[in-house]
């Protein structure tokens, strides 16, 4: 089958890999028809995430149609069409039996803190991922849902990630209505993330990025008030001016490890990787919330420390949430806000691209090439 | 439902709340943000006490941390641990997630893989094309001027850099 392979940093290419198999009784072997390449498939991609062999095939967004089965899996069968969240997961343990579906304690033995993530290298537990024409999905039963009718597979695919992670981004932030909330980054996760915070009652939404494209996409989208911090002398004076000098309620890293903006920052966590990640923008976010305020983490970091003011969290009495999201629990609430038009995420592709030009799509979207927000890889049997 | 008094309550704001679509229909005063989002039943007290999942077979090598007692009971099975690299895995896999002594040697491990990969490549026959692996197509489709312009600078900097150590040689 073609599958992404990964030959190193800023190095992948379309190469023929064997067909996956059922290697467990609760497995499933899907033909994918749709794979994003997600913001976080860049810390891979630039060789950020520790243990990510060569010859491994990203991709944690995926849709398609199941192939096979194993003998225990009851909750989906040959030719339903389903989505599959980022997180594998067992419906068993401790952790999933309270609902943290990305905190599995059944799927990863190479790492405690991280559950499994499909093509999220060994540290993720060293499945390989769905942009390929086939990929195995674990514990079948537990995470894939058949796609609901009324929802087609390049907005199905949105559900498996972007739009669950931005809304869990919104809800960490324990949002009261008439909170300010500002959302550092304007890649998908955060535009999400910032449409999502209205549902929870923000009364005014703040996104923050450098790309004018994106700004100008989130503004319209969001809808909210967006502004470049390559504008603005000193992002978190103004983010204190504009608010009364009293600081966002909430504010989302939706950044994580590649943010711009900081050159001790860029040095340490993004050249010489000696710093688990570019901590920008969590940085920015302490430093702008208010005194009591929440910051919420979605943004990936690497394993490793990164370079946070944590004196300023203590003295300023913040509380920190941040998870890989939880898709299971939410999507029977997303899907039913897609239904009634409250979200419509099918706006963020803004680029459709064939499986083999794997290497030119990682490209476009990690240089941000042809003002990509987006990109969705769709394998040549699924193009219609 | 939505106020229509958001926006003189809020102020501030150059979007008024109740315009968009949805606005607080998840709205939760109960949402305690010193709490973690989860459906608390204190299972962890009762430590490894779940029926666990059928423990797929172990056919491959798999490292697995020193902070759990087992491999989980599904795990990946691509690219088990081999060559130099996956010698110094399974050193690194001797520390726990707590340590430089982990992590460090998985990237460096990486990175010896990388180069094990184009010997691999060369051994099978392919040369690998690195400006294709590298998307150069999409970077001269959409970003034409800025890589003739890097690729002009690259040029300039070799030859300076060639001129002077001829020099020297002189």
């Amino acid at each position: 089958m073609l599958a992404m392979n990964y030959r190193g940093p800023r190095r992948v290419r379309i190469d023929n890999k064997p067909e996956p198999e059922i290697l467990h009784p609760e497995d499933a072997v899907v033909r994918v028809t749709r794979a994003c390449i997600c913001g976080s498939d860049l810390h891979l991609y630039n060789g950020s995430v520790p243990d990510t062999r060569v010859g491994s095939t990203f991709g944690h967004e995926v849709t398609g149609i199941v192939e096979e089965v194993g003998p225990e899996v009851t909750k989906i069968k040959a030719g339903d069409q389903i989505l599959v969240p980022f997180n594998i997961a067992c419906g068993k343990c401790v952790f999933c039996q309270q609902e943290l579906y990305g905190n599995c304690h059944e799927s990863n033995p190479e790492a405690t803190a991280v559950g499994g993530i499909f093509g999220y290298s060994h540290t993720a537990g060293g499945y390989d991922g769905g942009q390929a024409e086939y990929v195995r999905v674990p514990y079948a039963n537990v995470g894939p849902m058949v796609i609901p009718d009324g929802i087609d597979h390049d907005t199905a695919v949105l559900l498996t990630d972007v739009v669950p992670t931005g809304y869990q981004a919104a809800e960490m932030g324990g949002i009261q209505k008439g909170d300010t909330v500002v959302v550092f980054g304007a890649g998908p996760i955060g535009i999400m993330a910032a449409r999502c915070a209205w549902l929870f009652g923000a009364g005014r939404v703040i996104v923050i990025d450098h790309l004018e494209y994106r700004l100008d996409f989130a503004r319209d989208y969001a809808p909210c008030e967006a502004y470049s911090y390559k504008e603005l002398d000193d992002v978190v004076v103004f983010l204190k001016k504009t608010t009364d000098w009293m600081g966002a309620d909430v504010c989302i890293d939706a950044v994580g490890a590649e943010a711009t903006g900081h050159p001790m920052q860029t040095l340490l966590g993004k050249k010489l990787h000696a710093v688990g990640g570019a901590a920008t923008a969590l940085h920015w976010a302490i430093n702008s919330v208010k005194k009591g305020g929440i910051v919420s983490i979605v943004g990936v970091y690497g394993p490793i420390d990164a370079l946070v003011p944590i004196g300023n969290v203590v003295n300023k009495g913040l509380t920190i949430r941040g998870n890989q999201a939880s898709v299971k629990r939410l999507l029977p609430r997303l899907i039913e806000h897609v239904q009634n038009g409250v979200i419509d995420p099918k706006p963020l592709i803004t680029h459709r691209i064939p499986l083999e030009e794997v290497a030119d799509a990682y490209r476009m979207f990690s240089a941000k090439l042809d003002d990509c927000i987006k990109p969705v890889l769709i394998p040549p049997a699924a193009w219609n | 439902m939505i106020e229509n008094t958001a926006i003189a309550e809020f102020g501030n704001t150059s979007i008024d709340p109740s315009s968009v679509k949805g606005w607080a229909v998840d709205a939760d005063p109960d949402n305690d943000p010193t709490y973690p989002i989860k459906d608390r039943n204190n299972g962890e007290h009762a430590g490894y006490s779940w029926k666990r999942p059928e423990q797929q077979d172990v056919d491959v090598e798999v490292l697995h941390s020193n902070e759990r007692p087992n491999v989980s009971a599904a795990f990946g099975t691509t690219l088990p641990p081999s060559g130099l690299s996956g010698m110094i895995r399974r050193k690194a896999f001797n520390y726990s997630e707590d340590t430089y002594s982990h992590w460090l040697p998985l990237i460096v491990a990486d990175r010896v893989d990388m180069v094990a990969g184009v010997f691999q490549d060369l051994a099978r026959g392919h040369i690998p094309n690195i400006f294709s692996e590298m998307g150069m197509k999409a970077e001269w489709k959409y970003n034409r001027k800025a890589l003739v312009t890097k690729v002009a600078i690259g040029a300039v900097l070799a030859g300076i850099a060639v001129a002077y150590l001829r020099r020297d040689k002189d």
